[in-house]
């Protein structure tokens, strides 16, 4: 069990972490969710007693870290694969932080089993494959069989096969009664993963709960609409049709239309009334990783521009052919990127208490996507 | 027993490792750094190239001094000539002792050994101490091999009396491991190890350059500390039985005491900011 408590975490004039608190409990695999910069490694290295806070406190089974008694016993840790000496052997690398933990040695060559090094263990880790690396730091986390495990971006650099095993191991630990803490990029990973999420964006949290919750809570659903592309005067004016019972709409790059905040059926007699044939009526389901976006957008520090080449174009002629233009076209593009369907009436993602009863959104399954079901594990084979 | 399947508690921590549970010590902590030190291949490198520089500089000078025959000795043993040998041993010695540290630093290690441990304090005294006992055995046998080659060569030296001969061995070991240890406690306090390596040989040679060049008659007393206090000067004075410099300087084994004092300050300094920065 780790439990933060208004962790917060200053750099000079940057706050990195702000009053964040969670319980991350035992049995289950929680996913810890967020965009670049927005205080997961410093999150977790203050898990560790390696950063101290600023304000709040951060327990692991009640001690802080650098309080526990056999602190390498209880809690493993991943932090960053290339935290190793490249000069150095798998082997010795892993007796080394053995013999520190007090660790005996012939659990050294059990883990390199377990994440399948035992080929390489001779080998320097300079010439490691990132997936090699990562392999090699979830070993170093496994070495103290601990009861809580913080994995930092487990499977970046793993191949299809190494990605898999690392979802089956996260799941047969947490199915042990351990603690497993996961911080990933990838959101599809984690609805296979995780049971349950903490997403926090530029150091405070923005939702704990389980992953079901989490995606009907911040489901970002639409219906697609598409008339005939042949007559554009149909498409103008089911536009005005919806905009005028009250519905959202916006511009696909294909001409299709992206509405919102009117049932299926509505927009269906509505094209009806209106005499418009449709060719295409489509709802659209959020991903987790929709999900995860539109709660984010908001938190996202580094965002891309487009690239213009503005100073390699020649220069501009005088006399603006801005001016006299006609008024901009009522129906708006989607942007590229930055936008996701506005939240279901009622509900701000930014409010999402733990444990509150989300409402589906209109175009909701009854069930929103279950992770699947997790699987025994018989592709490791830790005698432990 | 009768009932197995009503054992379904799923409190926290309901994980329990079969692997038995001790707490380790700082015995585990000398095992692992000793482990460490010897599986990188900069450890052999550096010390490799130590043994060799005192064991060609210190035969070369010898062979030398042997073939200029009986004059210009004086009563000086042939011991003395080991400070050339240890003047650049010491260069590989303050890379070693930078390494040690702040090859962790470098890689992310610091990491995932203060993970492993969480008492830094423990972490550092183990790396001093293994760090300590390998500088100091290698040199203090290097440096007695050479010294007994040395005292067979050099007939028209005097013969050394035990006094010498400890300084010569022990005390140069000492010596060159105590220099080690600040550039272990540099290495950790600066924690980048071309910056490290860097200041300690600024601290190593850039006095005695900058005493050479106090032509001015204001800078005759800065001038003369930097040329009896700088290390190599100290070296030399580790050698001799009267001070070499000035009157009042350092001689016999007060130099390795100098060198032992300015080490436990900049540890102690080292194991402070340690203990209090985030890593």
């Amino acid at each position: 069990m780790i439990e933060a408590v208004g962790l917060t975490k200053r750099y000079g004039a940057k706050t990195a972490v702000y009053n964040l608190s969670f319980q991350v409990r035992p049995g289950v695999v929680t996913g810890f969710l967020g965009p670049n910069g927005s205080g997961k490694s410093t999150t977790m290295r203050m898990i560790l007693g390696l950063d101290r806070p600023s304000a709040g406190h951060v327990t692991i089974g009640g001690h802080p870290f650098r309080q526990l008694p056999n602190a390498p016993r209880q809690v493993g840790a991943l932090l960053d694969a290339k935290a190793v000496h490249g000069g150095r052997s798998a082997r010795s690398h892993l007796l080394s932080l053995a013999q520190l933990a007090g660790i005996p040695a012939q659990r050294v060559d059990e883990v390199l089993g377990v994440v399948g090094l035992q080929d390489v263990a001779k080998r320097r880790s300079k010439g490691f494959s990132l997936g090699m690396g990562q392999r090699l730091g979830i070993a170093a986390a496994l070495l103290g069989d601990p009861q809580v495990l913080l994995f930092d971006e487990p499977v970046n650099g793993l191949d299809p096969e190494g990605i898999l095993w690392v979802r089956n191991l996260m799941k047969k630990l947490a199915a042990e009664g351990r603690t497993v803490f996961v911080s990933s990029h990838l959101m599809s990973e984690m609805a296979l993963t995780a049971d349950h999420l903490i997403v926090i964006g530029r150091g405070q949290l923005l939702a704990d709960m389980s992953v079901t919750d989490f995606i009907s809570a911040n489901s970002a659903d639409f219906a697609r609409v598409r008339t005939p592309h042949t007559e554009p005067g149909q498409r103008e004016k089911l536009t005005a049709a919806l905009m005028e019972a009250g519905g959202q709409v916006m511009s696909e790059p294909d001409g299709a239309l992206r509405v919102t905040g009117l049932p299926l059926p509505r927009i269906s007699d509505l094209a009806h009334d209106a005499d418009v044939r449709v060719w295409e009526l489509s709802p659209h389901q959020a991903s987790l990783e929709e999900a995860y976006m539109r709660l984010t957008q908001g938190a996202v520090d580094y965002r891309s521009t487009d690239d213009r080449l503005a100073h390699l174009q020649p220069p501009q002629q005088p006399g603006h052919p801005g001016y006299g233009m006609p008024p901009q076209p009522v129906v708006q593009d989607v942007p590229q990127q930055g936008w996701y369907a506005p939240p279901p009436p009622g509900q701000n993602p930014y409010a999402g208490a733990p444990g509150q009863q989300p409402v589906p959104g209109p175009y909701a399954p009854p069930a929103a996507q279950q992770p699947a079901a997790p699987q025994p594990s018989d592709t490791t084979k830790d005698a432990r | 027993m009768t009932a197995p399947a009503q054992h379904h508690a799923p409190a926290p921590h309901s994980y329990v490792s079969p692997i038995p549970v001790r707490r380790a010590h700082l015995g585990d902590a000398l095992a692992s750094e000793w482990t460490k030190i010897r599986s990188v291949r900069s450890t052999l490198w550096t010390l490799g190239v130590m043994v060799l520089l005192m064991v060609a500089i210190g035969l070369g000078v010898a062979a030398i001094a042997a073939n200029a025959g009986e004059q210009g000795m004086g009563d000086e043993s042939a011991l003395g000539f080991g400070f050339f040998g240890m003047l650049p041993a010491s260069i590989c010695v303050i890379t070693l002792g930078v390494l040690t540290i702040a090859s962790e630093y470098g890689t992310g290690m610091i990491r995932t050994t203060l993970t492993a441990c969480p008492s830094r304090a423990r972490v550092l005294t183990a790396k001093a101490i293994v760090f300590f006992l390998l500088v100091f055995t290698v040199t203090t046998v290097v440096a007695a091999l050479v010294g007994a080659v040395q005292v067979a060569l050099v007939d028209a030296a005097d013969t050394p009396t035990t006094g010498e001969w400890l300084r010569a061995t022990v005390g140069a070991g000492g010596y060159l491991a105590m220099l080690g240890l600040l550039s272990l406690a540099l290495g950790t306090l600066i924690r980048h190890s071309a910056g490290a390596i860097t200041v300690m040989i600024g601290v190593l040679l850039l006095p005695l350059v900058a005493a050479m060049f106090m032509f001015s008659e204001a800078l005759k007393s800065v001038q003369e500390w930097l040329f009896t206090y700088a290390i190599p000067s100290q070296m030399i004075a580790l050698y001799a039985a009267r001070p070499p410099f000035g009157d009042d300087g350092p001689s016999g084994w007060e130099p390795l005491l100098i060198m032992t004092g300015v080490a436990g300050v900049a540890l102690a300094g080292a194991f402070s900011l340690l203990n209090s920065r985030d890593v």
